[in-house]
């Protein structure tokens, strides 16, 4: 069976249409917002759910996300919680998921044991922002991907022949850090981004996901043509951190996110 | 014992058998691995050596006597005592020796904006001493904790030109300051180069922070065969991230008759939360670049960590201990907060000597084996840094008695 990943590339490669990827921390507010969340993202159109599985120490993201990943870990959520969300999600729906998270919490959970779990509950891909190729390559263990699709990053400061590489040790998708810096909202995109792109596609014919930075519907509108899919994260973290643990999160969150995704769709992928 | 060739680790992707690695975000590989090219290039650079070797010797004050510690041995009535006395050095501790090697690093590759973290404030100030001497942007990340803590290295930061970044998530100490500034680093990666200050973090910093401090163990072994005519017998010091151990323990791994023993920070006790002691209730994990010993809980967050000296009050060890460690070749131990400023004390007033509190990790262990060793045995104690910086606290523990 394809990954629900592939297939949704494939879709959004026939319609002729920028997918769409919002990113979550899991358990921020709490694990039950965390499940009607993913399912609101879903009904507004949102095309792949990125969960966060907090670390304490999430040195690649800035202070939105650290703190969303504080909150999340203060309620008690871990690796076996998150799992427990991805199932209750599945129950009603097929969003494909990928989960992004450090290698400490999965590490100590037992690598293996994560991946299998992990398929099992139903994720789709993993991208472990602290494990380059270079590691995978040294460490056995980190080898095998179980079927969950290990999606990589690609960063302005990597070299082309590095791109080659991590291209070829990725599947589902590239994952384009859109600015050198930390997660986080910012008020213009670098003007690098459509060079950076076109330079990807000389080694890979991966579908390419844009991200990092991306918070308003104009940035959406900007990047959209460029990239196969578009990823905004803190914007709506942040979002759901001024709303709180409130019985209407989910309409919030989908009212701002609505605009963000029609952004997407209404401008033509190049 | 596994035959030792300190030679041949790290590897060169940076491994120390299974510890140690690379295991940072895409953004600052390439950064890592020119460091990594340039640091090989320097090194084979005559040139290189001999700046550095003029730096250390005349800005510096290389080399540090080995010191013959007459009181402390009388007092304890055991083994003969010695102290490596890089307290000597310029701006207090062992830390100048990295931070001068890496300010020539970052010369070399032409960045002109300089980052450190640090913990107790000794390599923040070595730092930002190299930084003004040589005329580059200083910018210092501290934990809000350690900033009150060691206010006296902040004031003298902020005398040598450094902007001081206090941190204050998580708790507010050395760990948070690295992520702090390896966000910096994620952010302004192409003009600045990042001042790690000890044997830890992502490859090639464990490898160039251990070589910049191996000049410690080589002058001591030097200086000991000169005044005993022999090796010594055993060799103490204290371990946050390792770099003032590993550096004076290098010239030393492969004589097997030398005994090595690190001295972590055991806090209030060994219980959670309470100290940094990573081989006492220690993990395998990943933090902050590097695969070793860490203090987590069974989610695989990082555990609060404890101790009364800032500088090795940190979750996890230097990824070439736990290589060391799993071969025997250095052995683990630990020092109470109590121990340590009880030794703090007995060393003020036997030898004259005011240790840094870090460094007085080290001194409790010596006060604790030396009683039982003959009085034929050499006993070496790096004594890291000087305690002017830890005075202030040190009177509220000590002086506050009736």
């Amino acid at each position: 069976m394809l990954n629900r990943i592939d297939s949704k590339f494939q879709e959004l490669r026939a319609a002729g249409r920028t997918g769409f990827i919002v990113y979550i921390t899991s358990g921020d507010p709490t694990p039950d917002q965390t499940v009607r969340l993913a399912l609101a993202m879903e009904s507004v159109g949102v095309d792949i759910l990125e969960l966060g599985i907090p670390f304490s120490d999430p040195l690649a993201d800035g202070a939105t996300i650290q703190a969303a990943a504080g909150r999340a870990i203060t309620g008690g959520t871990n690796v076996a919680a998150v799992l427990e969300m991805i199932r209750q999600i599945r129950s009603a729906s097929q969003i494909p998921i990928v989960l992004f998270t450090y290698l400490n919490p999965i590490y100590i959970y037992g690598y293996e044991r994560f991946l299998r779990d992990a398929v099992a509950a139903g994720a789709d891909g993993l991208l472990v922002l602290d494990l380059p190729p270079e590691e995978i390559v040294k460490n056995s263990e980190f080898v095998d991907s179980k079927g969950l699709l290990p999606i990589r990053l690609i960063a302005p400061t990597t070299p082309p022949d590095r791109m080659e590489q991590i291209a070829r040790s990725a599947e589902g998708f590239i994952y384009y850090v859109s600015r050198e810096g930390v997660t986080g909202e910012q008020t213009s995109l670098s003007q690098s981004i459509s060079s950076q792109v076109a330079e990807i596609r000389k080694h890979t014919t991966l579908p390419i996901a844009v991200g990092f930075g991306i918070s308003t519907p104009d940035h959406v509108r900007e990047v959209a043509p460029q990239a196969d899919a578009v990823v905004v994260g803190s914007a709506i973290v942040r979002k759901i951190a001024e709303a709180g643990d409130t019985p209407d999160l989910a309409a919030r969150i989908s009212t701002f996110v609505r605009p963000l995704v029609d952004a997407g769709k209404n401008s033509a992928n190049g | 014992m596994i035959s030792i060739d300190p030679e041949s680790v790290p590897d060169s992707t940076g491994h120390f058998g299974s510890y140690g690695g690379m295991f940072v975000p895409e953004t600052l590989m390439t950064a890592l691995q020119d460091l990594d090219r340039e640091y090989r290039a320097a090194t084979a650079d005559p040139e290189f050596q001999h700046e550095l070797d003029g730096l250390l010797k005349n800005f510096c004050g290389r080399p540090t006597p080995l010191y013959f510690a007459e009181g402390l041995t009388h007092l304890l009535g055991g083994a003969k005592i010695y102290l490596k006395r890089e307290d000597l050095l310029h701006t207090g501790a062992h830390k100048i020796n990295n931070a001068m090697g890496q300010i020539l690093l970052a010369r070399r590759m032409g960045k002109t904006r300089i980052i450190a973290e640090t913990g107790a404030g000794q390599h923040g100030v070595a730092t930002a001493t190299a930084a003004a001497r040589f005329g580059l942007e200083c910018v210092i990340y501290m934990g809000a904790v350690d900033m009150e803590r060691q206010a006296l290295n902040v004031a003298r930061m902020k005398f040598l030109g450094a902007k001081v970044v206090s941190v204050t998530a998580g708790q507010a100490t050395l760990k948070e300051a690295i992520n702090e500034a390896m966000r910096d680093w994620v952010t302004n990666v192409r003009n600045t180069h990042y001042i790690l200050g000890s044997a830890l973090g992502s490859h090639p910093y464990p490898m160039i922070v251990r070589d910049f401090h191996k000049v410690i163990g080589e002058e001591t072994k030097r200086q000991i065969l000169q005044i005993e005519g022999r090796l010594p017998d055993h060799l103490v010091a204290c371990v946050g991230g390792g770099s003032n151990a590993i550096g004076f323990f290098h010239a030393f791994l492969g004589d097997p008759s030398v005994r090595l023993t690190g001295v972590e920070a055991g806090g209030r006790g060994i219980t959670r939360g309470q100290h940094a002691a990573r081989f006492q209730g220690g993990k395998l994990g990943v933090l902050q670049g590097t695969k070793t010993w860490v203090l987590a809980d069974e989610n695989g967050q990082i555990e609060l960590t404890h101790s009364v000296s800032a500088g090795l009050d940190y979750a996890a060890i230097g990824p070439e201990h736990s290589y060391y460690r799993d071969r025997e070749r250095i052995a683990y131990d630990f020092a109470t907060d109590d121990e340590a400023l009880a030794a703090f004390q007995t060393l003020a007033k036997n030898e004259g000597i005011i240790p840094a509190l870090e460094s007085a990790h080290a001194i409790a262990h010596v006060i604790k084996i030396a009683p039982s060793l003959s009085r034929e045995t050499l006993l070496i104690a790096n004594l890291s840094g000087r305690g002017d910086k830890d005075v202030q606290q040190a009177a509220e523990f000590l002086l506050q008695a009736p």
